[in-house]
Order: structure tokens, then sequence, then C-alpha cells
């Protein structure tokens, strides 16, 4: 937006929290993150299920509304905006949905679906200039233009997440929010998407978040990776140290479950004991206490804060840097 | 392929076709495989390549129609399972070949106690008391590393580690020789997928089970299986033990397959990928399925269907192109 801004990052997400409402009680499905998104990057966030990654990834654009908490878009917190005032932000604000085959309308034709944010938005002042820009964001997408008049049904996994790339990219955004984008594809059609939205990123400079349980994927794709464990973020840091020099105990496990495609790499896995606890009520002190091999008295007592261990790696433990990560 | 008369499974040029009223789907098409006992064979492919529809042929339970056999036969310890009849496949299914299919959370019954779900699989196939079947599937249960006590909880009340577990539990109850996992840990979680494939791993050691792991994840090959069969439009297209096929691989689409996976240990720009789509299976390319986002091929390869061709003991490639590139090195 504006040039004096160029130097601060473009998203920056302070103590946003996000609770539900449960018969069971307080479901703390993000639970007071803060992190910031520089332009041009993408922000990886990994987790398994219930791990929040989702939750915070609406919450941020607020598809959920925060509990509390603030996001500064360029400096503009956008949790406290007007309808109106948000309808504009939108624009800049985008989110593409893992599954595409529940996210599009069935009876909307390609050219149909790719329009609605358009038509919705006023964005083109006549017929021709929306054709125009349609056929331009199914060429960006590598959409057939004989596709034009297709609908989601006649369309493989992979034909159909690129129609919803094509919908977050009509109102040229800055900011997209990737939520297990290619997920439900298959491998190969995976490469393409993933190859797809890095050309994108590299001829538009478009900010990414990137949600994703698959760490390989992510690691392809972003910059930095926070990682996400019961509604906190225990461990921020760029992708290669996140790969190199994991110091969460969480995001070391982690790293070890990974099924790597080589044959005779034996690797000290470290197995985790028993399941995610739930995120109703979660215990006091540090999430992944119960389930740690480090975890002393101070770990079920008090929940470690984000520190910045070294230059821009935040680890969220009471002993970082006095464990050894073994290999 | 050779003669070995201390076979566990063998498929000899099985082809399945769905016939539809849109068409006719060549699901399996002239597959080859042999299993010894205590093997573990990977089937590599991607959705639609045709090996959900092989394991549930051997288990002879496709659903027919629209699924029709063409052609072929399975042979399990040397006796042909498609010429048995209901009764004698009863007797196999749950008891010599058990199954582990992919979602936990709809292979077991929400309304029947863990424990009596193990149970009811050893009165299938065991004579003895409900009490020995009660005592044995208590057994089984530790076994997969659920206390006793648990049993009598019911389905809901598990994570989808855990009922992956009772699934593993009920499968293995009979001492079967084979086990078909299809796609085992596909709905679990990384951290559970480690503690599950850990499990597996130490249990087909213990037991000597021999089992067909059908996946997607070439880690997981990489991890648990002797043996690996790529599959590509109802085709074997590749075929070894896994140290050749990750080492040597030969057939392009094994090779598309590989360099479509990010790498964890390097830095790559772009993923070299396989151009275009599946092709539909009610109308297959002619000649190798494959020449149509193949960058080896040739005129030759849409005119005929490629043979297998052993290229070192015990690797078998279709592909005459990469094949003949490697006499010439």
């Amino acid at each position: 937006m504006t040039e004096q801004l160029n130097n601060q990052p473009m998203v920056v997400v302070n103590h946003l929290k996000k609770y539900f409402n449960t018969p069971r009680g307080l479901l703390h499905a993000v639970d007071d993150v803060s992190f910031f998104v520089n332009r041009g990057e993408t922000l990886g966030l990994v987790g398994e299920s219930g791990c929040g990654k989702s939750t915070l990834g609406r919450a941020m654009i607020r598809l959920l509304e925060p509990t509390s908490g603030e996001v500064k878009f360029w400096g503009r917190d956008i949790v406290g905006l007007g309808k109106g005032e948000m309808k504009e932000m939108r624009k800049k604000v985008q989110i593409v949905f893992q599954d595409p085959y529940s996210c599009l309308n069935p009876r909307l034709s390609v050219s149909e679906l790719i329009a609605e944010p358009l038509i919705v938005n006023n964005f083109c002042s006549s017929r021709k200039e929306m054709n125009d820009r349609i056929t331009r964001l199914m060429d960006t997408v590598g959409l057939a233009r004989r596709l034009i008049g297709a609908y989601p049904h006649e369309l493989d996994g992979g034909r159909r997440q690129r129609i919803g790339i094509a919908r977050s990219l009509a109102l040229d955004p800055e900011f997209i929010v990737l939520d297990e984008p290619v997920s439900a594809l298959d491998v190969c059609i995976q490469a393409q998407v993933l190859n797809l939205l890095n050309q994108l990123q590299r001829e538009n400079n478009y900010t990414y978040v990137f949600i994703s349980h698959n760490l390989s994927v992510v690691k392809h794709l972003s910059d930095r990776i926070a990682v996400m464990y019961l509604g906190k973020i225990v461990e921020l840091t760029d992708y290669r140290t996140t790969f190199k020099n994991p110091l969460h105990p969480y995001t070391q496990a982690l790293l070890s479950a990974i099924p790597i495609p080589k044959v005779g790499q034996k690797r000290d896995r470290i197995i985790l004991e028993g399941d995610v606890p739930s995120p109703v009520n979660p215990p006091k002190g540090c999430r992944f206490a119960g389930r740690c091999r480090f975890a002393q008295d101070i770990c079920r007592q008090q929940s470690p804060e984000l520190n910045e261990y070294e230059p821009n790696h935040f680890v969220a433990c009471h002993f970082t840097g006095k464990i050894q990560y073994t290999r | 392929m050779s003669e070995n008369k201390n076979l566990l499974l063998e498929i000899k040029d099985l082809t399945i076709h769905y016939v539809t009223e849109s068409g006719r789907v060549h699901a399996v098409e002239g597959l080859n495989l042999e299993l010894a006992p205590g093997e573990t064979l990977g089937f590599v492919g991607e959705t639609g390549a045709g090996k959900t529809t092989t394991a549930l042929g051997i288990m002879r339970l496709l659903p027919m129609p629209p699924a029709k056999i063409i052609s072929g036969d399975i042979l399990f310890e040397g006796e042909s399972l498609l010429s048995k009849n209901e009764s004698q496949m009863r007797a196999i299914r749950g008891g010599k070949i058990a199954m582990i299919f992919q979602d936990p959370m709809t292979s077991l019954d929400p309304v029947v106690p863990v424990i009596e779900q193990i149970a009811e699989m050893v009165e299938l196939h065991q004579k003895g008391t409900k009490a020995d079947a009660l005592k044995r599937a208590g057994d089984m249960l530790e076994l997969v590393g659920i206390p006793r006590e648990r049993g009598v909880a019911y389905p809901h009340q598990f994570s989808g580690g855990m009922k992956q577990r009772v699934v593993i539990a009920i499968a293995l109850a009979c001492d079967p020789t084979l086990l078909i996992a299809d796609e085992p840990t596909t709905a679990l979680d990384v951290t559970i997928q480690a503690q599950v494939l850990e499990l597996m791993h130490e249990l087909k050691e213990k037991f000597k089970t021999a089992m067909i792991m059908i996946t997607h994840d070439l880690g997981i090959v990489a991890e648990m299986c002797d043996k690996v069969a790529i599959m590509y439009a109802g085709r074997v297209v590749e075929y070894g033990t896994t140290a050749m096929i990750y080492n040597h691989r030969l057939h392009p689409y094994t090779e598309g397959l590989f360099n479509s996976l990010p790498d964890l240990e390097s830095e790559q720009e772009e993923l070299k990928v396989i151009h275009g789509l599946m092709p539909d299976p009610t109308n297959l390319p002619s000649g190798c399925c494959f020449h149509p986002r193949c960058p080896y091929a040739t005129e030759d390869c849409s005119k005929s269907a490629p043979a297998m061709a052993e290229v070192a003991p015990g690797h078998f490639v279709a592909c005459p192109v990469r094949v003949a590139e490697l006499k010439n090195n």
C-alpha cells in the first residue's frame, strides 16, 4: 500500500484467541497466538488435526470472529472493522479451501464461479471486461479455455482446485490463506498445483499463509514455519532451521515421524505416547507436557511463553537449549 | 516369472473390468504378482490405478455386477480362490486372509463393545467357547497396546489411532497368513501413523504374516515393504524389491511419481511434474497407457502394449524404451 510501510510486516497477529462454547466446556481452538507475516513471504502453519491451524487461518481473516486479540493488516486492526470496511478489506485478503469438491457451488459453471467474486464486488465495469478477466484468470491458473462452460462435477480434483485458486485471485489480493490446498489431491496433481502456487507468488509477490499437515509440502513452499500444538504455536523459525535444528520436543517428534521415501534410511524415530489431549478445558501448564519425554514439574504448572531463543527462532519450551536433538 | 513352489499368493494375468452403463472400466489389466510367506509387498499408485480393486479381487469382495473378472487366476497356498464357493471363501476371509481398511471410523460397529467385535471374529473361525474367544480378544487388545479393561468401551470412545489398533487386533485375531492393508494409516495424523506403523512392523516380525500394503505414500513403502509394485491405469508398470525400485527406478511413471514428491533433504524451486492427467479408465490410450504423458515416448509406444521385461533378477519393467536404453549403455 504505502511506501513507508514496506519495512514493517504486512500482517501482525497479536494475542489472537478463538474459543468455542461446547456442551462439555470451553474449547480453546486458538489460544493466545502472536506472529507476523512479511510481504511476499509464505508462512507455513503445520500441526496435526485439531491443533487449531485451520481455525487460526479463518480467524485471522475473520471468517470466524476472533474471541479476542488483534489482526493488523498494514498496521490497521481488522478485528474491529465494520461490515462495509471489512468488505473492502476482503478484496485484499483471500482464502483457498481444502476440499475442492465441497467449496464450489455445483450448479455454477466455471465462468460463473470465477465471475462470482467479481460481481459481488462490482469489480468490472462492463460485461466484456469481466469476460476478459475470467479468461485471463483461467490462463493464469492453467485451466484450458474450452472448460469455461464446464461444471465442477465434470472436472477432477486438480482442476477444481485451480478454480478455487482463480476465485481467490480474481480481486487482485495481497494476502492469501491457503488451507490445505493440496491435501485432497494425488501426488502428481499435488505437484502441479504446488508449482502453480509457487509461480503465482514469484510473479505477483503474493503473501501466503500455507496451512498443511504435510511437512514436506510445507517445507517446499514456506519461508518460515510455525508448528502448532493444541491451539498454541510451539516453534516458529525459517524452514531450514525447522528441519536442521528443531528445538521443541514436539517439532522433533513430528519431524522424526515422517516416512522418508528412501531405502535404508534408518532414523531414530521418536514415538510419542498417547494422543493429543482434548482442547476442551486443556490442562494448565505446557499443553504438550503429557506426551513429552523431557517434561518436569514446572511444565505441568506453568505454560511456557514463545520466546526468541536465537535470532528469528521462537520456541515455547521451558528447557529450550537444555535438551539435545537425538538423530 | 520364476517357478517357485513355495508361494503364498500368486496372481496370474488377472483382468477385472467394471461393466457400467457409461462404458467398460478397465480397472485391472493382465496383472501378475507373487508373494512368498512372510513377505511384504507394497502396491503404489494414484487414485484409480486399480490397487483396491486388486485387493478386493483377492478377497472376492468385488461388487458383481458391475465388476467382472474377465480372465486370470488367483492362487492362494496353491489353490485357486476364484473356484471357491461362498462358504469356503467365508472360512478364508478373516481366517487365512485378513483385511484392514482405510477408515477405522467406518469399519467398526458403533454399537458393539470393541472386545466383542474381536471375539466375534475368533468365534467365527476357531473352535471353543465364548469365554475362550473373549480371552483371546483380550490378549489381542494387549498385543496392540490397549489395556484389556478398555475392551468394554465402544468405538466412539477411542481416538482414530486407537480404533485402527482395534481393527488390527481383529485382523490378526485368527493368525492369518496374509494381511491386506488398504491405506491403513491415511486417515491418521503423522505421529499416530508412526505409532501404528511401528506396531504393524512389530507384529509382522512376530507372526511372520505376509502383507500387501496398499498406499500412495512412498515413504511408508520404503519403511515397511520388501517388494513394490507400481501401478498405473490398472497395470503394473514396474515391479521389484524395494531397494531396486528406489535406487534404480526405470519406468518413466515411477520416475515421475518420485519427482512429484517434495524432497525433505534438498531444496527445489520447482517440482518436476508429470504433465496431464490420469487417462479415463473407460477410454484408455492405445499401446502403453502412459505414452501421452511420457517424456520418453516413441511412435511405437502408442501401437503395442509393452511387455514386462526382467532387467535385473527380480526387477521387472514394462517399458521397452527404457529397457533398450539400459542395454545400450
